[in-house]
């Protein structure tokens, strides 16, 4: 870079440099501008929009009233608010066990066995489909009279179950759906990730004879963790935000067995029109969604790498 | 157990691109001559995730081609159950009110190729506009010299982390305020300016074409604009190519969003109809065969459209563009 600069200085003239530099600036402006009003429109001004709503009572149809702290406290108060709480914690705590663990399956038999673009292509297919479309699709699947799912149980001698229509399953099931839909993808990125481990490291284990498990726990995992770290991160925080498919499957039942945060927040804002209620609510998942962004870079110290 | 080996390869601090096949297919060659139990074990658990990952859309296929009431009588049978092309005729809105009841069907105007329309004008739209902003933006931040560009890329960063769902409501309001509602804009607007991933993962690849090509057409007279147009796009075609994409089957499959700002057909987008299309049960129970077609027809563009460009995509999924 610094002999680049000094052949630069050597080509031109000084007074011409600086006027290039000067219309830089103006071009540059020039560039950025839309994206600067895409960030400002619709990152920032909703950023504060939202926190202000939160402090006030607003129907859509009259004036927003200023209430101060009403909808917080009638959050803190309100078990549905609560039991939203604990139904998301219980579906991310589920669907991102599960799908790191599979993920990571996926990625280190591809590492380990095949190169083969169209297996990862495979892999990645259900990534293709909405989640509207998953949901539909093992809505049908997973039917309690007609579903080939609960054929299958029977034929293996296992009861049917209510996937969707009993409360002790709703959640884990719409978990183990969301699973199917992103483990390809979940798995890319940790494929991603062993790539960068250089091969000899496994080479020279090999010659000092570790087996494939020791390799795993002594390298792979070892060293995966930073990139692990932010999967995890990026996980969690679509995990957190779950509505499609509770919306298109139970609708948050069966009672509220289903119903998660984000789906209370879309109830009270477009069912009861009560969107300072709605803003509080909201406010909420960002709070906890920055909690635990910063939980976990801290320990998984993502941001820093061992292979150095 | 790392440090022995790091130590044995100062010279191999950067892996070429080469390197990890070869010793691959070394890898492979040795393992080939005994097949172990552990291989073996470790292919059956691949086959067994390959099936889960496309079962269901063989399933969808299956269901689509049967008619309902066969569906009822034989659940279980892995091939079509007397075969129709019902489903599809539902869906494409090709039979009529009786004759879609008499199948099973709702009877429910399904304007499927309003709602396909929509969701390619979305799609399209999205795609360009924010591709082309950030690429923009993406080229000001990394080639283009001027005083602010660190503090205002930190600003650009930051909206990584609000997490989206806490702009929807307001920015439903703003949609609102503009009269927007219930329109295809509306839809698309909150998109149509940049997406921060987007701005991220260009300039990384902007950052890496080499800066001798630049200098030398700027020599030559060209402006700044037409370096960009003419030299800095097309040398990066593939990393454009490859977000487009990711951004399209996004934009594609979003639901939440569209679902909140449209309320007739004149701004529903196939998503939203899905959804819908599976509230509306008719009597004799649901409609699966119309409803698997209309799944497996929504899902198609994304899966032609990944089939031509699989490779691409696999390939470039990763934190190459992050780090």
């Amino acid at each position: 870079m610094a002999t680049l600069t000094s052949e630069n200085a050597a080509r031109r003239q000084q007074p011409g440099q600086r006027r290039r530099r000067r219309d830089d600036t103006k071009l540059a402006m020039i560039f950025i501008l839309p994206a600067s009003i895409g960030l400002v429109t619709f990152y920032f001004w909703p950023l504060l929009r939202g926190i202000w709503l939160s402090f006030t009572s607003w129907d859509l149809l009259s004036a927003a009233e200023f209430v101060g702290l009403a909808n917080y406290e009638r959050m803190f108060a309100d078990p549905v608010f609560w039991n939203a709480i604990r139904v998301t914690l219980y579906y991310v705590v589920v669907n991102i066990t599960i799908q790191t663990a599979v993920a990571l399956v996926i990625a280190v038999l591809m590492q380990r066995l095949t190169q083969s673009t169209l297996v990862r292509s495979l892999i990645l297919a259900p990534y293709l489909v909405s989640n509207v479309v998953a949901a539909l699709v093992f809505l049908w699947i997973l039917d309690f009279q007609l579903g080939i799912g609960n054929q299958f149980l029977e034929w293996i001698g296992l009861d049917r179950i209510g996937f969707f229509t009993t409360e002790a399953w709703a959640i884990p099931t719409i978990a183990l759906v969301n699973v199917w839909r992103h483990m390809g993808y979940t798995a890319l990125l940790i494929f991603a990730g062993l790539q960068a481990i250089p091969g000899n490291l496994y080479e020279s284990a090999r010659v000092d004879g570790a087996s494939e498990p020791r390799m795993f726990f002594g390298i792979t995992l070892p060293l995966l963790r930073p990139i692990l770290g932010l999967v995890l991160i990026i996980s969690v925080i679509g995990s957190f935000q779950v509505f499609d498919t509770v919306s298109v499957t139970t609708g948050g039942g069966p009672v509220n067995a289903s119903r998660v945060l984000q789906l209370y927040i879309y109830d009270n804002a477009f069912g009861q029109f009560d969107f300072g209620y709605a803003a509080a609510l909201s406010v909420a998942m960002l709070v906890i969604l920055m909690i635990v962004t910063f939980i976990q870079y801290r320990v998984t110290r993502a941001g820093q790498t061992d292979l150095n | 157990m790392s440090q022995p080996t790091a130590e044995a390869q100062p010279d191999t601090a950067v892996v070429s691109p080469g390197a990890p096949s070869s010793t691959l297919g070394k890898r492979n060659k040795r393992r080939r001559r005994r097949p172990t139990i552990g291989r073996i074990l470790a292919w059956t658990a691949m086959v067994v995730l390959l099936v889960i990952s496309i079962f269901p859309f063989y399933w969808m296929l299956r269901t689509a081609l049967s008619s309902n009431d066969a569906l009822y009588a034989n659940a279980t049978s892995l091939l079509p159950v007397d075969f129709s092309w019902g489903g599809f005729a539902r869906v494409f809105g090709l039979q009529s009110t009786e004759e879609a009841i008499a199948q099973g069907g709702s009877g429910a105007d399904m304007n499927f190729w309003r709602y396909l329309g929509n969701s390619v004008i979305v799609a399209t739209g999205i795609t360009v506009c924010q591709i082309f902003f950030s690429a923009m933006a993406a080229y000001a931040f990394s080639r283009l010299r001027w005083r602010f560009r660190g503090p205002v890329f930190s600003l650009f960063l930051l909206s990584l982390m609000v997490p989206l769902i806490f702009t929807l409501l307001p920015n439903f309001l703003l949609i609102k305020q503009l009269g927007l509602v219930d329109t295809l804009l509306g839809i698309m607007l909150p998109g149509l300016f940049m997406a921060p991933f987007a701005i991220f993962f260009l300039r990384q690849f902007f950052l890496n074409v080499p800066l001798e090509v630049e200098e030398a057409a700027l020599i030559d007279g060209a402006s700044k604009i037409r370096v960009f147009f003419t030299l800095i796009i097309p040398m990066s075609w593939a990393p454009i190519a490859t977000v487009s994409i990711l951004t399209y089957i996004t934009a594609w499959n979003d639901y939440f969003w569209p679902l909140m700002v449209s309320y007739t057909d004149q701004s529903r987008v196939l998503t939203v109809a899905l959804g819908s299309f599976s509230a509306q049960t008719p009597q004799t129970g649901p409609d699966w065969a119309g409803l698997m077609a209309a799944t497996l027809v929504a899902a198609l563009p994304m899966i032609v459209l990944f089939a031509c460009f699989a490779k691409k995509i696999v390939n470039s999924i990763g934190f190459s563009g992050i780090k």
